[in-house]
Parts: structure tokens; sequence; C-alpha cells
């Protein structure tokens, strides 16, 4: 038991005071007034205080009460015979208007439209190219025009990557920095299983960035699923599937995606 | 100048003259053989005491089975139509078909096997298929919202309007005849007495009126006791009537069922026990009462002293409608298709008992069952004499189902829902077997041609079709409707259908 639950503890062993009710019902009463006459007679920093808490009630009442009202609007038409004669059998179904039936299916529409692109993190930082790119002053003719970059984040490249001569290779992906692997939760079952990359399907912050393969916060990435034994309604083993990067892997040093499904 | 084609080459001749060869020789082409057939009752199920028959196979058309079974069940001087479905099928066998083409060729039987007949009697007559829009009236300020023909004969229709009056029309010219004012509401429900000498009309005005078909004057006053607005009515049955006191049922959303006594304008008990809106009432020829509610029950009522007999539970929503086996004759009681009037009272009493007994008489006891249509987007099938429990659940609609009828020899339902979709069901045990597929929106209403091999059906798409049930295809599409389709009733003689809606004309249709 938390230490400090000891009014509880003690209304279990021995029950409430028998004047309890009354006792509450009354101070409830007096609410009102002790209200009132705070608000009138406290005077300096304890009267400023009072009024700021005061202020915050009202706006948490006033917001419950314009709750109340909307929850008490009538979705669909009221019982009541509709201007136009209809037979008994379509008298009593309460019968959606056909602008509100239009209305509530196009929202309905536009939230699956939006749930299909949504993600769980949905926006993230851009990055710029001068903190992604560092550039690289080696050897004299790259020292000259600084054309050649190194990328300063986490990477993922395909497993049948070879560098390309060093005279084309504009950006280098250092090998410490790169990922093969990422720690992948499933959100419904609530295990976390290292799953090996696919690729890499969308960087948000520039589309240059999901050609090279960084991984940064929010990056999309295709992970093989294959060990989790997920099935398709087709009764086919799903392999590939989406997973969404959640931390920063170059402060982390490690790679965690949570699944989409 | 037009194109002329080159004359056929040699290759293309002889392809021709082989196919005229072929489709020539068709006909020739029933090999000798004979087939052993089985006849079964379709209502029972039994074979009874007709034998195995061997018959040859050049001879079996449909034609000559109806013969031969007539022969073999003694009718042979006054002949009645039967139509044969091979082992249980959902189709039966054509009028022109014949047993080698329709099973023996495609490969269903083989000519060496017994093959099983469920015969299913017709009616003698035949009802055309209405194809064309005879008239179309206006004259109504309103919306039509409940349409009846006098079971009498086709030239008299009544129409109850959301513009708070009667019509009836002369449906031989297409003009009105009479308008019948005196409701303060919409005119909900329409119905014609068995007789039909009286109309009862109810309305949003929680009055229900009785009117003369003939004068179109009201009898009586009006008929007040109800609470809230009129849902449907239903005569006594004309061979229980005492005579010249019929009486109605009103039933309404209130949660009552009112039985009045038409011409002294009293009521003469109401039947409470329901807890909703009671959406349909129908009085049985077996002294009972019917009714189906909102509370999810179907309850059914002694006429005579208005005491509840049973409830019928089962349903897990509303209940929308239901439909009696002999909705049919206890509409038209005395007036068949020979439209010959009985001159006497005791005659007319004893043709229409003698056809509400010939209707409902299955295996040699009087069964009267009872199907009944639910917003749980089922059906149920009741046999109210003998149980209390469902015969079976027809389920298969993908949507509330809005109303329910039984064909008028009682052995086909349909129903229709607002999934669009009309369905044909067996009513001797629910099987499934045809859906009835081209409206596109929800159906409204259907009704049976009196010879039952006919369906129309009305439906918000602002069309109104008509169905060949015996191979459950699109017979007739009729549009025409400037708006959806309320109300729809093939009269009991099959001439015309008339049918009403949103449009505020009443149209009527014929073949």
């Amino acid at each position: 038991m938390p230490q400090n639950e000891y009014i509880e503890r003690w209304q279990k062993q021995h029950g409430k005071r028998f004047d309890y009710e009354e006792r509450k019902r009354k101070r409830l009463a007096r609410e009102g007034h002790k209200a009132s006459e705070n608000a009138q007679n406290l005077r300096g920093l304890r009267a400023k205080m009072y009024a700021e808490k005061r202020r915050k009630e009202k706006i948490q009442m006033k917001k419950q009460i314009r709750a109340h009202e909307e929850r008490n609007v009538k979705s669909s038409e009221p019982a009541e015979p509709s201007s136009t004669p209809l037979p008994q059998y379509l008298l009593d179904r309460s019968s959606e208007t056909n602008a509100k039936a239009l209305s509530s299916a196009i929202k309905q529409k536009r939230n699956e439209k939006a749930a299909r692109f949504s993600v769980p993190i949905p926006k993230v930082k851009g990055i710029s190219e001068e903190e992604m790119f560092s550039v690289i002053k080696t050897g004299k003719k790259t020292h000259k025009k600084s054309w050649k970059r190194m990328i300063t984040k986490p990477t993922f490249v395909g497993p049948g990557f070879t560098r390309r001569p060093v005279k084309y290779e504009r950006f280098i992906r250092p090998m410490g920095l790169r990922y093969k692997k990422a720690n992948v939760t499933h959100p419904g079952l609530n295990v976390t299983v290292q799953l090996p990359i696919i690729s890499v399907k969308k960087n948000p912050s520039n589309p240059m960035y999901t050609q090279l393969g960084v991984l940064s916060r929010g990056t999309i990435i295709e992970v093989n699923v294959s060990e989790l034994g997920l099935v398709t309604a087709g009764n086919k083993v799903v392999w590939g599937k989406y997973a969404q990067i959640t931390n920063n892997p170059e402060n982390d040093g490690c790679l965690n995606a949570v699944l989409l499904v | 100048m037009a194109t002329q084609y080159p004359p056929p080459s040699k290759r293309q001749k002889r392809e021709q003259a082989e196919i005229a060869r072929q489709q020539q020789d068709v006909e020739q082409t029933i090999p000798d053989g004979s087939v052993r057939v089985r006849f079964v009752d379709q209502a029972t199920g039994e074979t009874g005491s007709l034998p195995v028959l061997t018959v040859p196979l050049s001879q079996a058309s449909t034609k000559n089975l109806e013969i031969l079974l007539n022969e073999l069940k003694d009718q042979a001087d006054d002949r009645i139509p039967y139509r044969f479905f091979p082992d249980g099928g959902a189709e039966a066998l054509g009028d022109k078909e014949d047993l080698y083409n329709a099973l023996v060729k495609p490969g269903k039987v083989s000519a060496e096997s017994e093959i099983t007949l469920q015969y299913a009697p017709q009616a003698v007559f035949r009802v055309k298929a209405v194809s064309r829009c005879a008239a179309a009236i206006s004259g109504h300020g309103d919306n039509i919202l409940a349409i009846q023909y006098s079971p009498v004969n086709s030239s008299r229709m009544a129409s109850g309007s959301g513009d708070k009056t009667l019509r009836i029309w002369d449906c031989d010219t297409g003009t009105p005849v009479h308008t019948l004012k005196g409701h303060t509401g919409w005119v909900l429900a329409v119905s014609y007495a068995p007789d039909g000498t009286i109309i009862a009309s109810g309305g949003y005005d929680r009055i229900v009126r009785i009117w003369d078909s003939t004068t179109g004057k009201p009898i009586g006053g009006p008929l007040k006791g109800h609470t809230d607005f009129i849902t449907s009515l239903s005569w006594e049955p004309y061979h229980l009537q005492v005579h010249g006191r019929p009486r109605v049922a009103s039933s309404s959303k209130d949660g009552t069922v009112r039985i009045w006594d038409a011409i002294g304008g009293k009521v003469d008990f109401a039947l409470t026990g329901h807890k909703g809106n009671v959406t349909c009432v129908k009085w049985g020829g077996t002294g009972k009462i019917y009714t189906s509610s909102h509370d999810k029950t179907i309850k059914v009522w002694s006429a005579s002293s208005g005491s509840l007999l049973h409830t019928l539970s089962g349903h897990a929503h509303w209940v929308n409608h239901l439909a009696l086996s002999t909705d049919s004759v206890l509409r038209t009681s005395f007036h068949d298709h020979t439209r010959t009037i009985p001159p006497t009272q005791e005659e007319k009493l004893a043709k229409a008992k003698s056809r509400f007994e010939k209707a409902s008489t299955i295996g040699g006891e009087i069964v009267e069952r009872l199907a009944t249509a639910s917003e749980d987007c089922t059906l149920f099938l009741w046999t109210p004499h003998t149980s209390t429990k469902p015969v079976t659940r027809m389920t298969g609609h993908q949507k509330q189902v809005n109303q329910v009828s039984f064909s008028p020899d009682g052995t086909i339902l349909a129903s229709c829902a607002f999934d669009n979709h009309v369905k044909i069901w067996s009513a001797r045990d629910g099987k499934f077997l045809f859906s009835l597929r081209a409206h596109v929106g929800p159906v409204y209403m259907t009704s049976f041609s009196a010879d039952s091999r006919l369906l129309a059906s009305c439906s918000k798409d602002t069309t109104i079709k008509v169905w060949d049930l015996r191979t459950g295809k699109l017979k007739e599409d009729l549009p025409g409707h400037k708006d959806q389709v309320f109300a729809l009733d093939w009269s009991p003689d099959g001439e015309r259908v008339g049918s009403g809606g949103a449009d505020k004309q009443v149209r009527i249709w014929r073949n």
C-alpha cells in the first residue's frame, strides 16, 4: 500500500464517520459562499493567486458546458414527420437526411484517406544539407573544387553495394555508420525483434536522402519480417513490411523502429 | 454508295450448310429409349399412391407429363396444369420443354436412372405480364402512399395520398370516380372489404374511416380511439362475418390493435399487449388475428374473445411485415377467376368458405402459415396452429427486409428488402430459390399475379419490374414514374397493376 493513502486505509478498517455524507453535502453547499468571500476579501499576492486559479476553473467549466451542449445536439432527424408524406413502412425509420448522410460519408472517407498515410511519427525536423554532408578536401583536385561529400549520418547500403572509383564517387557513406539491422517493435503484439533491413523507402527530409539511404528519425524503412511469421488475408507469408524509425540513430548507435500495421 | 461484299467463299458456304442441317434435325434427335419417372407432391414431399412409370423419351414432354399426371389422379375430365421441378431444383420445366432436352441431354440425369419430378398444381387461368402504361392519372395533390384494387374486378381502384384524401379510380377509362374527403392527415392505409362494397382507410390523423365504395360517401362517422397513426388495416374474412356486421382490425403506432364494427361505428374491443408500434395486422381465416410489432414479437389473438393465444418470438429487431398463406383468398372471398358471383348470401358464404379451405388445406388439414419480415435482415416462417416455434429462419438479405408476401397458391414467398433485391423462397420449407436482382434502389413492395406465375415489384429507383417466377428472370421493366414508387397492387383478376408514388400520379399498367 502506498504510504500516503492512510485515509483510505482507515476508512476500510473502521468505516466512514456517521456524519460523513452530511458534512460533505454542507461543504459543497458552502462552496459558493466560500468562493465569493475569498474573491471579495483576499488581498495582495493571495488575491492574485486566487483570481488566477478561479479564472482557470471558469475556463474549464465553460469548456465542459460547451461539450455537453454539443453532445445534446441531435445527430439525426427528429422523429417528427417530415413535410413530405411517406408510407407507413418508411415513417418510423430514423432517417438521416440525405445531406447529413453525404457529409458524414465524405468525412469518413477523408479520415480513411488520412489514416492510410498516417504514421506513428507524422512530423520530423528537417535536416539541412550543411548538417548532413561534410566537404572532403583531400587531394589536389578534390580540394580545388570541393565536390566530394561525406555523409555524417547513419546510412543503409544494399548488400551488393560496391563503391565506385574514387574519381566518380561523389558521396561517401562511411563504413562505421552503416546499419544492416533494426530493432523493430510490433505495436499490436508488443514485442521487439531485430530484423534485417531490406531498403529505405522514404526519408521525409529530402528525396535525395532517400536515394542515399540515410537513416534518420521518421524515415520509413522496409524490413524483413519473415521471422515473425505474419500472414496475409490470402494466407501467404509476408516477408517485407514497412517500419518507421523512432529514435535518433546518430545519437544512440542503434536503430529502433516501429512496424506500420 | 454502299460497299458490296464479295460472295461467300466455298468454305463459308459449306459451314453455313452444316449449321443449317444441324439446326434442322434438332427436333428429330430424341433417341428411342425410356426413363422411369416418379411423381412427388411438392407441398408434402410424398409420392402417395402414384406408381413409378416408365415413359418413352420421345413422348416425355411437359404437356404429355401433365396429361399423364391428370390421368393418374383421376382428373381427366377437369385437367389442372402442373409444373414439374426435376429433383427439387429451383427452376421448373418450361411448357415447351421435354425431359430429354432439359435433363438427359445436358447430363443432369442418365437415361437409366429414375427421375424424380416434384409437381405443383398451377392456376387454371393465366395472367399476362403487364407491359405498358395504360394511364397516368394526375389528381392527387401529394405523394400516393397506399393503393388497393377492388376484389370484385380490376375496374375500380382506391388510392390514399398525402393530400389527406382517398380517390377511387375507374381503371377502364383512366378517370377519377370519387374523391373521399374527411381525413385530416395523410392516408396511410386503404383496404377494400372482401365483398368489395366497403372501403376502410386509416391515416396519420389517428382515425379510421369507413366508406361506401360505389357512392364514395362515408358510412358513419370517424372511428376514434387510437392515440397514434394507423399502420395497417385488415378486414374480417367473409366466411367468418356475421351478416351485415363486418368488422375491421386496425393497428396503430400506439401499440394497440382495435377491432371496429364497421357499420355500427363502435369499437368491439382493443388488443393491447404489444410494447411498441404495431406494424401489421392480419385477420386469419380460422378466427385468429396476427399482429407484428416493433417489440420484436408476433402475437396471435382470438378474434372472438380478444384474448392473447400465443406470442411468437425469435426476431432480433423490429418485425416489419407479416403475410398469411391465405392472404389473397381472404382478400377476394367469393370473387374468383370465373367472375361469377353467387346470387344468394348462403352461396356466397359457402363459396368463400370452400375457397379458403381449398387454399389452406395441406395434407388433409387446414394449415395457415405465417411469414414475417424483420429489421434484423431475416424472415421467419411459422405454423401458429401447431407450434410457437418457427418452421425455419430465412437468411440472405443484406439489409432490412421491408415486406413479405405469399403467392396466391401458397407455394412461394417473396421478400423485398432495402438491399435492392427481391428474394424468392419456397413456402413449404423456406428453401431459397431465387434472388431477383435488377433494382438499383431499395425495393418497397412486391405483388403477385393471381396465377402465382409472375411477380411485380416497385422500388425507390422509380421503376416497376415484373419477374417470371419459373425462371427467376426479369420479364418486364416498366419505367415511367418520375419519382420513387411507394405503393403497388396487382388486381386480383390479374388484368392490371396499379402504382403510385412520390410523383403524385397514379399509373395503371396492363398487358
